[in-house]
């Protein structure tokens, strides 16, 4: 992972061959083309197809290593974990399946740090921590982040991959989770300070039905796709194939909910763009 | 509100055995969406004078499972918001069976707005399997229309009770539900997802709806136990559908038992409660 630079001491160890996520072993088809790709080509370009340009999912950790600036990130609330308030079948396994993928405690990593040289306080959620989806401890890291940003004076920056939205296992402490992120919001809006949000794929329900789609900045990666309902979901109730290219980056430009497309080698200088015009 | 494109891997586990035959959870599930049940208008009708209904979103259309309006609740004008089934196939498809579309929720938001403005408490009557999945509703934001709302409703300056009447659907429910106190008819449910939906994700099986129902903790009384509702309004015996007057005249009782103290409160202390209220939401250990 030669493009990656240690922003956080120590954090490096934890970053074993299993962070390679796709596509796993010495070379494969590429998703979007299908050309053959070299593990190590993608992993040279950022995991996107240097034929197509094929966007690949990033782990929350190799996508702070890719926005926020070297050496400049303190983590906060790595302290908190998830319980089973609803004594919800098989959860405990869910998490610890997805502590042991991601090497996180749950689905989201929170701290201050400086992109491209702007202070901002920065989440970032995995997908592969049991899709990405929101419970308590999600929730309630990523309120304190937007507190973080409103005593810091400072900017916000969530950087979403969610496909999960509200996670079902905590149900209703989940849902509310949405309620208690956008309030925050709410606040870091009063302050006059800027929320960026950057939605990769995929984000969807509860996550897109609340941080995801109220940035000031709706920023987006190509091709991923984001959206209310899942694609089944609505195939299943209007009874017919979603056009091409529905519910991807590009949809949500042509239909005014996303601002600009952001290729992911110039994700980090645009986001310290963005942050410094806004700069109070 | 799970994506079922996240959780289409999930084999098909054993599900454990129901407690009962017939659990309360999924008696409650079955009585929420009783075709019988009193809706929104039934309980508006019955709880207000003067009710006067408004329309359109003033962007794109008029979403007709999305009832906003003006009313008094004896002498109290306040502000209606509320969604809306229909008891028939020809009114379930007018009101798209209780789902609102983006445009329902930029209504809501463009009435609670003007709540605010003209310093009356606003009322949302809760009653949705979910907010739509559809192309149009896609299109039209449908996910920003509810996040935008959370927001809003959050620092509304003025009185918010919201009261889930029959099914609280997920982010579909909760986007005219951010309120000072919220509050369940007793056989009313609330959840982040629907007992078939979950069914499907767990046990690859839309059959087991009856055990979902139950691992999901949707009745009133565990929203209630879980501090994310703040009271249970008692139906008559039997089901709220059985006696439309008994259900509304308990419903109207707690009403006006509710709003008094809110009207007391400074628009800041209101919007200072509420925000507290959900800030609290959550379980999780901090090591
Ligand atoms: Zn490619």
């Amino acid at each position: 992972m030669v493009w990656y630079k240690n922003p956080k001491k120590g954090i490096t160890k934890t970053l074993g061959k299993k962070q390679v996520r796709v596509p796993e072993g010495l070379y494969a088809k590429c998703k979007g083309c299908s050309a053959i790709l070299y593990n190590k080509e993608l992993d040279k370009n950022y995991k996107v197809c240097p034929k197509c340009g094929y966007h690949y999912q990033l782990s929350s950790l190799e996508r702070l290593y890719l926005t926020v600036d070297s050496g400049t990130f303190e983590e906060f609330d790595e302290q908190l974990v998830p319980k089973n308030p609803l004594n919800f079948p098989e959860y405990e396994e869910k998490v610890k399946k997805g502590q042991e993928k991601t090497k996180m405690p749950e689905a989201v990593v929170t701290g201050l740090g400086k992109i491209h040289g702007q202070p901002a306080s920065v989440a970032i959620t995995d997908f592969q921590f049991m899709g990405g989806s929101m419970g308590s401890v999600v929730g309630e890291k990523i309120t304190r982040a937007i507190e973080r940003a409103i005593e810091k004076k400072i900017g916000m920056v969530i950087v979403s991959a969610s496909g999960g939205g509200a996670r079902m296992q905590e149900g209703i402490y989940s849902l509310m989770q949405m309620a208690k992120i956008s309030a925050a919001l709410g606040r870091l809006d009063e302050a006059g300070l800027p929320y960026i949000s950057v939605l990769t794929d995929p984000t969807a329900g509860g996550v897109a039905a609340s941080f995801g789609m109220l940035g000031d900045v709706n920023l987006a990666e190509p091709g991923a796709m984001i959206g209310f309902a899942g694609p089944r979901v609505i195939e299943q109730t209007i009874r017919q194939k979603l056009p091409k290219g529905f519910q991807r980056s590009e949809f949500l430009v042509d239909h005014g909910f996303v601002d600009a497309i952001v290729p992911r080698s110039f994700m980090k200088e645009t986001l310290g763009k963005y942050l410094k015009f806004f700069k109070p | 509100m799970k994506n079922s494109k996240t959780t289409a891997h999930h084999s098909a586990k054993k599900a454990p055995k129901p407690e009962s035959s017939a659990s309360l959870a999924w008696k409650r599930v079955q009585l929420a969406r009783h075709p019988q049940r009193p809706f929104a208008l039934d309980y508006i009708e019955k709880i207000f004078t003067g009710f006067t209904e408004i329309h359109g979103d003033r962007a794109f259309g008029d979403d007709h499972a999305t009832i906003t309006g003006f009313a008094y609740l004896d002498e109290q004008p306040v502000v209606v918001v509320a969604q809306q089934k229909g008891r028939d196939t020809k009114e379930n498809i007018k009101r798209n069976f209780g789902m609102p579309h983006p445009e329902g929720y930029r209504k809501a938001m463009r009435v609670m707005k003007m709540a605010e403005k003209f310093k009356k408490p606003v009322i949302a009557f809760i009653d949705t399997p979910g907010a739509y999945p559809g192309l149009g509703a896609e299109e039209r934001g449908q996910a920003e229309a509810i996040a935008r709302n959370l927001l809003e409703m959050a620092k509304l300056r003025t009185p918010v009770i919201a009261v889930v009447i029959g099914e609280g659907g997920s982010g579909g429910a909760l986007g005219i539900g951010v309120a000072n106190k919220v509050l369940m008819m007793e056989n009313s449910i609330y959840s982040v997802i629907s007992p078939e939906g979950c069914a499907a994700i767990l046990w690859n099986d839309r059959e087991m709806i009856q055990q979902a129902s139950d691992v999901l903790r949707l009745t009133a009384e565990d929203l209630l136990s879980f501090k994310i509702i703040d009271e249970i309004v008692p139906e008559p015996e039997g089901g709220a559908h059985l006696d439309h007057d008994r259900a509304a005249q308990n419903l109207k009782k707690a009403l006006e038992k509710t709003l008094k103290p809110l009207l007391a409160l400074s628009p800041t202390a209101l919007e200072a409660q509420r925000y507290e209220k959900f800030r609290a939401m959550g379980v999780f250990q901090e090591k």
